[in-house]
């Protein structure tokens, strides 16, 4: 009796699971243009990575309020990743499957294991500020996107920054900047960048790793307070930023001298410490948070006054919920680029999308015509810059909200690029890739 | 009625020792076994190849490793995902390292790699046992955390910390397309899993079952728990570390330790016990139902949601993933405590007195 119920149960659950698994796809039919989303609304970043994906899911239901591409509608299924790449790779392969247009996989880890699939799928990868840093050399990296920065950039400007604070480049001689990363390969990004420039500058580089997730920072803190760097740059996501800032806090390490990656300068890092965290500053990414602009306007009037927010309507127009929105901002405006190109009103496919994102040009008049006047710089992108603006600014942390307290920086491009060329030519000699010529670019 | 072995005589002692001494066994697997070469590859779809199959047959593999270290020679270990990492970056630098090292070789000297590292770590087993001996392996598991983070020359300086594998070919068959990387793995798990079948009925797997049910018995009547408790460690090893060259090399294509961390050990522990300890069969079940149950469970919730009427949030469907997985867990270690192979053998039993049960 036992194992009767058992089998039958295996049996309704086999059944079930080729019914899931074998269920015909109609989407690719209809005139749908499908965004997958993968997601990290659990695990040990889902305070910061819900946000970015509530932003993400309401643009495009802001866009399809609009009418969708040029009359093209907008479909999407989100997949949980939990930040986790085998999980990601797992859901990449379920969604690429349903048409997939392009993959934001929020994950330095994922996006790792899908730069090796994607020029076999040909579906572009955006990873608008984290990724591969090299990958910014389209000519080699021809599906990769890393928009708006690369984590280079990040650790360009944030040494530019403690330049000016100490008043001139020179100063940086003998002084001592630590870096405080997640161990994995998003913190790990920067690092040849800040060598090559304590090189040339005569800073002294420490390296502090924190193990994954980054809830335990004593011994690591315990080494700062010893070392008293000048500065702490600050690689840390999720649950970690605001652990560090704490332990900053317990450690009497002054927070005006630590900056943070652009992850770790959201509102989920530093709100419960509130005033503890005051002084504590962070690169943004372009935006910080943007409860001013038009497109938030836009989404609170057309998504969120209809019911139909994914969040809760607080949320709309913080940083990571900005960055959200701004990164399926670029990749709704690949789209339609391609559409230029390749018939309007028609659904691209991953292909058509990356010329695209190759050929994206949005300058001052198109930012402010989507509502991101003030938001973001314009961006170009070429074939063999798959970049498109090496900007960023700090905000700071003034107990209540994010205000920002510093001009534009450009990363310098003579330090940026010879790292650039030399590590994605290293990539292509091992994956033995051609990188792809001016004539080839064209086509 | 079907399953009943009369009638089957053997009249050879070859005859005798068989791997399957029943017909029917035998051909059910050697069915199993070809439609999994020529059925499967027909059926199965590109998702089914790359999110479900090819790593329930590493993880198959790995799970077998563990099985006959925990479940045949009673040495419990939660260094299993270390030894996955030791395999996967051992077989990595053999093959960037060496030129034209071909790709088989390198899986296997990766396999090799594993099994001297796991004496090594084996060898407090002749001294501690038990739960102890668990927390000693798990120095195993944070000494490899530590060395692929830190020590840059396994990770061939990599900047990031990241190695990636691609172009993989044997014999000028180039293993890219879905198809041919299951088969590629289907072949090593077939060999590996007749290999650990053969070991288990011969000399050295009686020592290890000896040993397991009780050391000091195994001692007097001459078994040397040395050699029998390492050997147990190597062979191990080298299944586990074949498993994690294939799962770094054919899954992820590019992986960092955080893929081997110390929630894959626990996996591969668990797949073990909910399959059930000391069976070949049993290694299979577990690998089953720890890769496939969530993913399936993540695909059907939303379906059965739509059915009610009512729309789970993606956050909403990873949580009650996990409770409903635990449950599971907890559901079928109650109903058989000695795992899914347990049932299977009841089945079996049940069949053979099918339809006339007294």
């Amino acid at each position: 009796m036992k194992f009767r119920s058992l089998a039958l149960a295996a049996a309704i659950a086999s059944v079930g699971l080729s019914a899931a698994v074998f269920s015909p796809d109609v989407r690719a039919q209809a005139k749908e243009q499908f965004f997958p989303v993968l997601t990290g609304r659990t695990g040990p970043v889902a305070p910061n990575a819900t946000p970015w994906a509530n932003g993400y899911v309401d643009y495009f239901k802001l866009v399809n309020t609009k009418g969708g591409i040029n009359g093209v509608k907008i479909t999407f299924e989100e997949c949980e990743t939990a930040y986790a790449t085998d999980r990601g790779v797992e859901c990449y392969e379920r969604l690429k499957g349903k048409g997939a247009t392009l993959f934001q996989p929020l994950s330095t880890g994922i996006t790792f294991a899908l730069t090796e699939k994607a020029p076999v799928d040909k579906i572009p990868l955006i990873t608008a500020g984290y990724g591969r840093s090299e990958s910014q050399n389209g000519a080699v990296f021809s599906w990769n996107f890393p928009l708006l920065g690369t984590y280079w950039v990040g650790a360009d400007v944030a040494i530019q920054h403690v330049a000016k604070q100490l008043g001139g480049v020179d100063k940086l001689k003998g002084k001592k900047i630590a870096l405080v990363y997640h161990d994995s390969p998003y913190g790990k990004e920067p690092i040849p960048l800040l060598q090559e420039r304590a090189k040339i500058h005569g800073f002294d580089l420490q390296l502090l790793p924190v193990a994954a997730p980054g809830v335990e920072q004593k011994a690591t803190w315990l080494q700062v307070r010893r070392e008293r760097p000048d500065f702490v740059l600050l690689w840390g996501w999720g649950v970690m930023t605001a652990t560090s800032i704490k332990e900053a806090q317990a450690t009497g390490y002054p927070r005006e001298k630590m900056i943070g990656i652009w992850w770790a300068g959201a509102e989920p890092d530093v709100k419960d410490i509130g005033d503890g965290a005051k002084g504590y500053s962070a690169l943004a990414l372009q935006h910080g948070a943007e409860p001013n602009a038009k497109v938030t306007k836009d989404i609170l009037a057309a998504v969120h006054a209809k019911g139909q927010g994914t969040g809760p309507k607080e949320e709309v127009g913080s940083v990571l919920y900005m960055r959200g929105v701004v990164s399926a901002m670029l990749a709704v405006e690949g789209v339609r680029k391609a559409q230029e190109r390749y018939g309007k009103g028609k659904v691209m496919t991953g292909e058509q999308t990356r010329w695209g994102l190759e050929n994206l040009n949005l300058d001052d008049k198109a930012l402010a015509d989507l509502g991101f006047a003030g938001v973001l710089r314009p961006v170009q992108t070429s074939c063999t810059d798959h970049m498109g603006s090496p900007w960023a600014r700090i905000h700071t942390w003034d107990g209540k909200k994010w205000n920002f307290s510093s001009d534009w920086y450009q990363a310098d491009q003579k330090v940026l690029r010879p790292l650039v060329m030399a590590a994605s030519t290293r990539y292509a000699e091992e994956k033995k890739i051609t990188p792809r010529t001016p004539e080839q670019c064209k086509q | 009625m079907i399953y009943r072995e009369n009638g089957q005589f053997k009249t050879t002692y070859a005859a005798d020792q068989q791997i399957f001494t029943i017909a029917q066994d035998k051909w059910f697997v050697l069915g199993l076994i070809a439609f999994a070469f020529i059925g499967v590859p027909m059926l199965a779809d590109e998702y089914m190849f790359r999110a479900i199959l090819i790593p329930f047959l590493i993880l198959s593999l790995a799970a077998l490793g563990v099985n006959l270290l925990v479940g045949y020679c009673g040495q419990i270990t939660l260094g299993a995902g270390a030894f996955m990492a030791i395999g996967a970056y051992a077989a990595y630098n053999f093959m960037i390292r060496i030129d034209g090292m071909p790709l088989i070789a390198a899986l296997l000297l990766g396999g090799v790699a594993t099994a001297g590292m796991g004496i090594l770590f084996g060898i407090p087993s002749l001294r501690v046992r038990g739960l102890y001996l668990a927390v000693a392996t798990l120095a195993a598991q944070f000494f490899c955390d530590w060395a692929f983070l830190r020590l840059g020359w396994f990770t061939n300086y990599s900047p990031s910390g990241s190695v990636s594998i691609s172009n993989l070919s044997v014999f000028g068959w180039s293993i890219d397309s879905p198809i041919e990387k299951y088969l590629f793995c289907l072949i090593f798990i077939v060999a590996f899993a007749f290999f650990a079948k053969n070991l288990t009925r011969a000399s050295i797997g009686r020592q290890w079952m000896a040993i397991r049910d009780m050391d000091v018995a195994a001692e007097v009547i001459g078994i040397r728990p040395m050699w029998a408790k390492l050997s147990a460690f190597a062979v191990s090893s080298f299944f586990v570390g074949v498993a994690g060259a294939l799962w770094g090399f054919v899954h992820l294509g590019s992986w960092e330790p955080a893929a081997f961390s110390i929630d894959r050990s626990f996996q591969l522990l668990f797949m073990v016990i909910i399959g059930g300890l000391g069976s070949i069969m049993g290694s299979f079940f577990g690998a089953a139902f720890i890769v496939i149950l969530p993913v399936v469970l993540n695909q059907i919730l939303p379906a059965l949601g739509a059915l009610v009427g009512v729309e789970i949030s993606t956050a909403g469907i990873a949580h009650a993933e996990f409770i409903i997985f635990g449950s599971l867990i907890v559901f079928f270690l109650i109903v058989e405590p000695h795992g899914l192979a347990r049932l299977w053998a009841i089945a079996k039993e049940k069949l053979r007195l099918w339809p006339f049960p007294h």
